[in-house]
């Protein structure tokens, strides 16, 4: 989902870079309630294996191809606002390092996959965990999976309104929405079941680190320990 | 934590390194397995007719563009080395940033 430059105008790419700089601001602060010694490896490696699977374009059909976005993967594994920055140093290093997801861009990039992805994949994530009411922590990468589904073409329908904004060529809006919701869901179950896996490699090792799951690790172990004899 | 875990866990350290060695191997490796057809958005701009729009990239002459690395012939090794040293590059700066915002004091 990497915008080039020159899809979006100039005043609307402004727009985005000034609403991703707040973000990015306000998550370098907040991300420090989320970080300690033992979480702030993770978080690392979190960045690292979004960018490797970016890089992994699977098919979806008809000679189109996706890959993970990851904002709902590293949500869950270390925070909303730390998976802002996890997406954005990927967006960055890619679009500078790679030319993939234009420079002007950025700012839009940054909207759509750390904040929108990174934030829609949260708040379904803390929904589902709400209304699921889990005991243990077995059913928290399933739940991160769902989440990880929907963001993915919210994202999209976000780059379909800020098109409908700024979009250069004029391109009718319910053609754009309907191609960009279709391919995007279609990708979305993709990211679905990628998240759902590395977010139960890392549940089935160390839930106790995973920040959508901490409490329920907790809650897990007390159980063992009470149920074990003497 | 005051008692001990039931069972020995994995720690964070060993973790880490065994997750960064699968995204070299992603990155480095398995990548020249990857799709080559264009992405969604891509896809969607070329057939409602707006991909020409994107204009030229101002890293386009950047040594790893469009992850390859200039110079070298194979495609498997090109793309394979720009993937690494992608993994390095983010590794540094997420690996340094992380650490630099922590809060210190909660050791494992």
């Amino acid at each position: 989902m990497h915008v080039p430059d020159g899809f979006l105008d100039a005043p609307t790419s402004l727009a985005t870079a000034a609403v991703a700089a707040g973000a990015v601001g306000l998550a370098l602060n907040r991300a420090r309630r989320e970080l300690d010694d033992r979480t702030a490896p993770l978080a690392g490696l979190v960045a690292v294996f979004v960018f490797a699977a970016q890089m992994l374009n699977f098919p979806v059909g008809a000679g189109t191809s996706g890959h993970l976005l990851g904002g709902a993967l590293a949500a869950v594994l270390v925070g909303p606002w730390t998976a802002t920055l996890c997406l954005t140093v990927v967006l960055a290093v890619q679009s500078l390092l790679f030319a993939d997801g234009g420079i002007t861009a950025l700012g839009t990039n940054v909207v759509l996959m750390a904040v929108v992805g990174v934030w829609t994949g949260w708040l379904v994530f803390v929904g589902l965990r709400r209304l699921v009411r889990p005991t243990g922590v077995g059913v928290v990468p399933a739940l991160a999976g769902v989440a990880a589904v929907v963001s993915v073409p919210v994202a999209a329908l976000t780059f379909t309104a800020l098109y409908a904004v700024g979009g250069h060529a004029p391109i009718p809006l319910a053609e754009l929405t309907a191609a960009m919701l279709g391919w995007h869901t279609l990708i979305g179950l993709g990211e679905g079941a990628i998240t759902c896996l590395a977010v139960g490699s890392i549940i089935a090792t160390r839930p106790d680190l995973v920040h959508g799951a901490r409490d329920l690790a907790a809650r897990h172990e007390l159980e063992i320990r009470t149920g074990a004899p003497a | 934590m005051s008692t001990p875990a039931p069972r020995a866990r994995v720690s964070t350290a060993r973790l880490v390194v065994a997750g960064l060695v699968v995204c070299a191997l992603l990155a480095g490796v398995v990548s020249a397995w990857a799709s080559g057809h264009p992405d969604g958005l891509e896809h969607v701009a070329e057939t409602l007719g707006f991909l020409d729009s994107a204009t030229e990239h101002g890293t386009a002459g950047s040594p790893f563009a469009d992850y390859g690395t200039s110079g070298v012939e194979s495609p498997r090794l090109s793309g394979g080395l720009a993937g690494l040293v992608g993994v390095v590059v983010v590794a540094v700066i997420a690996f340094g940033l992380m650490h630099l915002l922590r809060r210190r004091g909660s050791d494992d």
